[in-house]
């Protein structure tokens, strides 16, 4: 089985005013399908980058992006939009919820765009807000709900399209420890039953223990990929 | 989708209502100023239409006055030249159905301690059914009313309703300047003829005795008018012709002199009147349109401050799945939904107010359902041409730069 992301020597540089400044200056990866991996290095060191181009939000600069084998420089946008609706499920630090909509139509709205029919949207919807713990809080409104009962919603938002791979910036960035460790619970319990994919990027090294393998970064470079039981710190 | 996009679209305006209403309001004054103008030319249009042709059709109108290279007549102030001779030569004419002298004035009518004033109408016995126009009570006229010139008179509806009230008319003797004329028939009820005078308000007479005791001026054997009524439309045509060659010769006008008469051809003058009216209705109709273009602008604007305050928006959208002809639609909708809400609103308002201005201020006015499908039609093409540039701004930003919008 091909790996769910490879990673050929892939760069990113913005333009700024100052010209051209590399931010991933050639990342090779493959995580393998049903792996659990969390990113982690120094503010500024291209993580969120990184996550953008594997979440087809962005597109790399050189190099390849294997996503399940294909190629996804070579695709047109419409396929971009199918992949990041299909395939890939996004939790972002902010939460990202549509405020004016209910949490049951924020979680069913990825659905709208896979032309889903209504019924089905609204039973899918539901049974993830009650996967997530938030069975009762359908018709509410994100404003009404702490910031971790958002990030749930969020994730079974991400969830709802059965995608094969869940990609989360910082998701436990905007909550309290404790919150934070029942968010991860519920990310580790995602991976376990349902054996999805996970690419987690996070500050906070007892978040990245919930993970099996640890991505480190720094300068735009891997500085460590390996076990995050292993992981000692890398040297400045 | 598009259901659920729809629906979104109108939550969407629902949970901005004053912006949402004021934008819509603009297209709402254009609508209905478009319904009200086509209204009132349209009106105007058929009023003058509808009068030419209350007169008959194939009709033509020879006047005794000459008539000027352009057509337009001159004053009728000239001697009159035509006769009873010439209406009876343009009688024997082949493509003639009708033809009627008509010799006309004011008089002053008494009945009992009743007066009125009124228009009388010396015309022949084949005037009635050369205008269309119905006897309701007794009798028109006859041949030997003509021939003998006799004292009789058919009464339009108001004449009857101010000499007589109740009372039965027909046999009854009224003096018309001072000479006594038996009421033989009553005419059916007409309404306003084309230059605006109550038909109702007319006594018609023997074209003999109008002459001779009624309306007889310096001119006793003159008539002022014959009207004639063509077989059919074909004829029409040839018909003028005739006239013209008929009325030349027995008036002995040399070869390149002017006519000292003028026919003129109602069926023209109508297709005349209606173009210059068609464009009147296009005239008010573009000017309002003008309205709806600003409107339209305004559409616009709030469709392109919408698209940056949920730039944002428009990221999470895109992250999830939306693709940029998804976006493209969900703004569409939005612009159409203001207009054509806006767009409805303005057509009722346009045909209430057409009704109030059609009452009130006494405009013809004239609502068919062209206008409305018109202006719906055009409040969607507002719709989508002032928001298709917004909605492609929207649809073309870049997921990633989408959603780092603050
Ligand atoms: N749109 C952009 N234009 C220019 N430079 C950018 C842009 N986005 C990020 N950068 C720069 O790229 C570098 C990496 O940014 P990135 O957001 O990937 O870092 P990060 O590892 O996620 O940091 P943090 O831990 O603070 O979230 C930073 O130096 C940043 O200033
Ligand atoms: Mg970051």
């Amino acid at each position: 089985m091909p790996p769910v992301i490879q990673l050929d020597a892939l760069t990113k540089d913005y333009l700024t005013d100052a010209g051209a400044v590399a931010v991933l200056k050639g990342i090779s990866l493959k995580v393998a399908k049903g792996e659990f991996v969390a990113v982690m290095g120094p503010s500024g060191s291209g993580k969120s980058t990184l996550m953008n181009i594997l979440g087809c939000l962005d597109i790399p600069c050189g190099g390849h992006y294997l996503l399940n084998a294909t190629d996804i420089g070579t695709l047109p946008e419409p396929e971009l939009a199918r992949l990041r609706g299909q395939v890939i499920g996004f939790v972002f630090q902010g939460f990202n919820l549509l405020p004016r909509m209910s949490l049951g139509n924020n979680v069913a709205l990825p659905l709208v765009y896979q032309r889903i029919g209504k019924a089905e949207r609204l039973a899918r919807a539901t049974d993830l807000l009650g996967q997530v713990g938030l069975g009762h809080l359908v018709a509410s409104l994100p404003t009404r709900i702490s910031g971790g009962q958002q990030q749930r919603v969020a994730i079974a938002r991400a969830l709802v399209t059965r995608p094969s791979l869940i990609l989360a910036d910082e998701p436990t960035g905007n909550l309290d420890s404790h919150t934070g460790r029942e968010i991860m619970e519920l990310f580790q319990r995602i991976n376990r039953d349902q054996h999805i994919t996970i690419v987690l990027v996070t500050h906070d090294m007892s978040v990245a223990r919930y993970a099996q393998r640890l991505v480190y970064l720094k300068d735009g470079l891997l500085a460590y990929d390996g076990a995050v039981a292993d992981f000692h710190g890398v040297e400045a | 989708m598009i259901a659920t996009l729809l629906s979104e679209a109108w939550q969407a305006m629902l949970s901005n209502r004053l912006r949402t209403f004021l934008t819509a309001l603009g297209i709402t004054i254009g609508v209905a100023a478009v319904v009200l103008m086509v209204s009132i030319g349209q009106g105007t249009q058929q009023k003058v239409i509808g009068s030419i042709n209350s007169m008959g059709a194939n009709l033509l109108i020879v006047n005794s006055a000459s008539s000027r290279s352009g057509g337009v007549r001159s004053g009728m102030g000239g001697i009159p030249t035509l006769t009873l001779g010439d209406v009876a030569a343009i009688r024997e004419l082949p493509p003639t159905l009708y033809a009627s002298p008509i010799s006309t004035g004011f008089v002053q009518l008494v009945y009992g301690p009743n007066n009125w004033n009124s228009y009388a109408l010396g015309v022949n016995a084949e005037y009635l059914e050369l205008r269309d126009w119905e006897i309701e009570q007794g009798r028109g006229l006859s041949e030997s009313d003509i021939n003998s010139a006799t004292r009789v008179a058919v009464l339009g509806q108001k004449v009857v309703d101010n000499l007589f009230g109740d009372e039965d008319p027909i046999g009854q003797v009224v003096r018309v300047k001072n000479l006594p004329f038996t009421v033989i028939g009553v005419l059916s009820k007409k309404g306003q003829s084309m230059d605006g005078r109550d038909q109702d308000d007319s006594i018609i007479v023997p074209i003999t005795t109008a002459q001779r005791q009624l309306l007889g001026g310096p001119f006793r054997s003159s008539v002022s008018m014959i009207m004639v009524k063509a077989e059919n439309a074909e004829g029409l045509n040839a018909l003028e012709r005739q006239i013209s060659a008929l009325l030349r010769q027995r008036h002995h006008i040399r070869e390149n002199a002017e006519n000292d008469f003028g026919v003129t051809n109602m069926t023209s003058v109508a297709e005349t009147a209606s173009e210059v009216t068609g464009m009147l209705s296009l005239l008010l109709g573009a000017i309002a349109s003008i309205s709806l273009f600003v409107g339209g602008i305004g559409i616009m604007n709030i469709m392109l401050v919408s698209v940056t305050e949920r730039t944002r928006e428009i990221g999470i959208r895109m992250a999830i799945g939306a693709d940029r002809r998804t976006i493209l639609t969900q703004f569409l909708l939005e612009s159409i939904i203001i207009t054509v809400t806006g767009g409805v609103i303005g057509i009722l308002i346009g045909v209430g107010l057409a009704q109030v201005v059609g009452q009130v201020a006494a405009i013809p006015v004239s609502i068919t359902a062209q206008p409305i499908v018109l202006a719906f039609g055009v409040s969607v093409a507002v719709g989508v041409f002032f928001g298709l540039y917004p909605a492609r701004k929207a649809s073309l930003l870049r997921p990633i730069e989408a959603l780092r919008y603050q």
